[in-house]
């Protein structure tokens, strides 16, 4: 029997978020979402067309979004020598001809691997704005939520009988990836301080043998009660304990002490030093979509120095990550992507700060379906206005998408109503698609 | 050592009379000042890649550019004023000669530092050059032959200013974390590696570094279980003053660390120390603090006082100076607005205060001790006269 309810409602929401919170917040609301249809609507999950559109093999998605905006003029596009340079200097990468911030030497070492996009002119400075934009491809419309990056990832990419959830957010602290119409089956599962999933652990007091019990108590009234009285709640409900299970069962997965010593001093010891240790680990399970928050870059005062302090964290554990998916023969089915919210002004203020600045400003990029060692765009001397192949956010979605072999132009199919999957007035850099 | 009064033919010192005496636009955005001694120029930081020297009479601007590759934020002088030095953001501690129609770099000393060199002093006789930086190193050079004499090794953070004991005696460096060090700046002090080229590890690295390198690296042994034996003395450190908690913060919200020294200065007798930066932050990445200069009596190895603007300012204090009259100059700066504000000896709160029209980053006091020069944002270098200004005529 086919359930035809829609349980997007916030009754729904609420009720799944009492029932488990941290453990499966992305885990309710199966069938919310149609999955038959056009476009990637028949491409969900379970759906053997998705096998053949991604070629094979699995595909995931690492997106590092540093918050707060990081200035481009101190990491992808330095302007040494100029009114707007700062004090660093650029070096040379180990593509002949790209030179970045010197506050990256170890990404300098690895851009081999990576390419940047030079030339966004997203016309946004405002944070919550910017990281709306930058993580749903659309232009915000008041009243229209769209799915995050990760959420429209883990619909695409994850496999049926995949045990993990497919959207998983990583970061010091902060809200979750919201699935919008998606429906909350594709919310992050937040890992706050790189901690596991919550209640993802059996309680020290109940024994594996009163664990099962319980459980087989409880499908028992659940397959009773469904088999007159199924709703989406109940559903949700089974959807959820039986990921919460699966979880459970594979709680190593999140187990950071599972990995080397050795591998742990490479990443060093800071918290965004774990959570690249993390992701990597979460990458190898092939989870779809990992996202790294790193905090913060919203340097009004004293840019330099807290680019000095927070591109130092981010640098060595970025770049023995993207090494590591090289080695590991995972970057070739990883896209990566490092991006914020918007840049920092060109003009230094009186407190060697830097403000908000939409206007012209760059992201880096790399791995699955991308062209390695590129450079899109470009942007004038002094880096207050892009000269050359003039992209933003809805761009960069349907790029992203597109180079894991998901079709952005395509339609999600939410209960008979069609939803553009990227903006349709943008398309994807074609130039950077490998 | 006693602070010598003012010259009888400057004007009578009243600090509550201070006004603009010059206003000099120069091409960039200014970042510190310095008065050269002999009273000819003022040598200003500026956001070129250099510094520029202002002459206090032609009011002309000469650009000392050429050797570094960044910003100059560290600028000092032979004690009679004709050997100008500089520390860059580029690492490089440069020989100038002051006077030069046309200075060129006498010596360059490529790699001084292993990233900013964030300020410099010189010893009361000249003879050392003490440099501090990024690195999280204190190093001592002949200001004859350029060699390296020290290399002090005990700061965890970004050592962000060092000013030498007026008697010459002592060297004091303190970092972003507020931790205030006295190292021994004698010929026969130790140090960790005063034969040492400068290759201490920096953070961040300023070179690419070699990432195979940091994979190959041996895993670090596992803490031992037993009780450590206490740690073996610091070479060349003389003794510690508490740390100065009021000038640093790690800010949660951001998830970064505020502070430092953006300032310091000695009284002429040594037996007072002033540290300024910035205290009770509430946001670090928009500055919101208040400017505070902490005095520190040497002798009781103690906090004397915390001097601080009487009505908050948001601000961060980016220059101190002793006036041989006996009071405290403080600069202050930040989303305030510019302030300059005095001080009496051991008292918290001014006497006086100046609103400035920019913010400014660097202040200096003349030789004479009758004007102030303060190195604007807004590409002005204005200074400032501490005495009742004519009747206009």
């Amino acid at each position: 029997m086919k359930c035809q309810y829609a349980c997007r409602s916030q009754e729904h929401v609420a009720s799944r978020r009492q029932f488990l919170r941290g453990v499966a917040s992305s885990t309710a609301a199966v069938g919310a979402v149609g999955i038959s249809g056009a476009g990637l609507g028949g491409l969900l999950s379970g759906n053997p067309l998705m096998a053949d559109q991604l070629k094979g093999k699995q595909k995931r998605i690492l997106t590092v979004f540093l918050h707060g905006g990081v200035s481009q003029l101190e990491s992808w596009d330095p302007k040494p020598g100029t009114d707007t340079g700062g004090p660093f200097r650029a070096i040379p990468t180990s593509v002949p001809g790209i030179h970045i911030s010197e506050l990256l030497p170890y990404t300098a070492k690895q851009m081999h691997h990576l390419s940047l996009i030079r030339s966004l002119d997203t016309k946004n400075d405002d944070h919550a704005k910017g990281q709306e934009e930058m993580t749903t491809g659309h232009k915000r419309i008041p009243g229209t939520d769209y799915p995050h990056l990760g959420a429209v990832a883990a619909k695409s990419l994850t496999p049926a009988d995949f045990s993990l959830p497919g959207h998983i957010l990583i970061q010091g602290a902060g809200a979750a990836g919201r699935a919008a119409y998606l429906g909350p089956k594709y919310n992050s599962v937040v890992m706050n301080n790189g901690q596991p999933p919550q209640f993802t652990e059996r309680p020290a007091s109940l024994t594996p043998e009163a664990d099962l019990r319980r459980n087989q108590l409880r499908t028992r009234f659940n397959d009773r009660f469904a088999g007159k009285r199924r709703t989406a709640d109940t559903d949700a409900y089974t959807f959820s304990y039986n990921q919460a299970q699966d979880l459970l069962a594979r709680r190593e997965v999140f187990d950071l002490q599972r990995e080397s010593e050795a591998d742990r001093q490479r990443y060093g010891t800071s918290e965004f030093g774990n959570h690249c240790l993390m992701a990597r680990r979460l990458l190898e399970h092939d989870v779809p979509f990992v996202q790294i928050n790193h905090s913060n870059y919203d340097t009004h005062h004293e840019n330099f120095d807290f680019h000095i302090e927070q591109l130092g964290e981010f640098d060595q554990p970025f770049a023995m990550l993207v090494d590591d998916l090289h080695q590991r023969g995972l970057l070739q089915d990883t896209l990566v992507c490092v991006m914020s919210e918007f840049g920092r002004t060109p003009r230094v203020n009186t407190r060697y700060g830097r403000d908000h600045w939409g206007k012209a400003w760059s992201i880096a990029m790399g791995g699955c379906g991308i062209q390695p060692g590129a450079v899109i765009g470009a942007t004038n001397a002094n880096g207050t206005e892009v000269t050359d192949r003039v992209v933003d956010h809805g761009h960069v979605f349907h790029t992203i998408l597109q180079a894991v072999g998901v079709d952005s132009s395509g339609e999600f199919d939410i209960a008979g109503r069609k939803y553009p999957i990227g903006d349709p007035a943008k398309g994807p850099i074609g130039e950077l698609l490998a | 050592m006693t602070e010598t009064p003012p010259a009888e033919a400057s004007p009578a010192i009243a600090p509550e009379q201070t006004h603009v005496l010059l206003e000099q636009a120069l091409p960039s955005p200014l970042t510190a000042c310095y008065w050269e001694p002999k009273n000819r120029f003022i040598l200003v930081g500026t956001e070129e890649y250099g510094i520029r020297r202002f002459h206090l009479e032609t009011k002309e601007s000469v650009p000392m550019i050429g050797p570094h590759d960044s910003w100059v934020r560290a600028i000092g002088s032979s004690p009679d004023g004709e050997v100008t030095y500089t520390g860059g953001y580029d690492g490089r501690l440069v020989w100038w000669p002051t006077a030069a129609e046309n200075p060129e770099p006498i010596r360059v000393i490529p790699d001084a530092h292993q990233g900013w060199i964030r300020a410099l002093a010189v010893s009361p006789d000249g003879s050392r050059i003490a440099t501090c930086g990024n690195d999280k190193m204190v190093r001592l050079w002949d200001s004859q032959s350029g060699e390296m004499l020290k290399c002090f090794q005990g700061h965890q953070w970004h050592v962000y200013n060092v000013i030498f004991s007026p008697a010459g005696d002592a060297l004091i460096a303190c970092d972003l974390h507020g931790f205030v060090k006295v190292w021994d700046p004698s010929p026969n002090a130790a140090s960790a590696a005063a034969e040492a080229a400068p290759a201490a590890p920096a953070d961040p690295p300023v070179a690419p570094a070699d990432p195979a390198a940091v994979a190959a690296a041996p895993a670090k042994p596992a803490p031992a279980e037993a009780a450590a034996p206490p740690p073996p003395p610091v070479p060349g450190l003389l003794r510690e003053l508490p740390q100065l908690e009021a000038l640093f913060k790690y800010d949660t919200g951001f998830r970064a660390d505020i502070g430092g020294a953006r300032c310091i200065a000695f009284s002429a007798d040594g037996s007072r120390l002033a540290i300024g930066g910035v205290t009770n932050v509430t946001n670090a990445f928009a500055g919101v603090g208040d400017a505070a200069i902490v005095l520190v009596n040497m002798a009781e190895n103690k906090v004397a006082v915390q001097m601080s603007p009487k009505e908050k300012v948001q601000g961060t204090a980016w220059g101190v100076a002793r006036h041989p009259a006996g009071f405290w100059i403080g600069l202050a700066a930040g989303g305030g607005g510019g302030w300059l504000y005095f001080w009496k000896d051991d008292q918290a709160e001014e006497f006086f205060k100046l609103k400035l029209k920019s913010d400014g980053r660097g202040m200096c006091v003349s030789p004479d001790g009758t004007r102030v020069a303060v190195a604007h944002a807004d590409k002005n270098l204005r200074i400032y006269g501490l005495f009742a200004a004519p009747p206009a005529s």
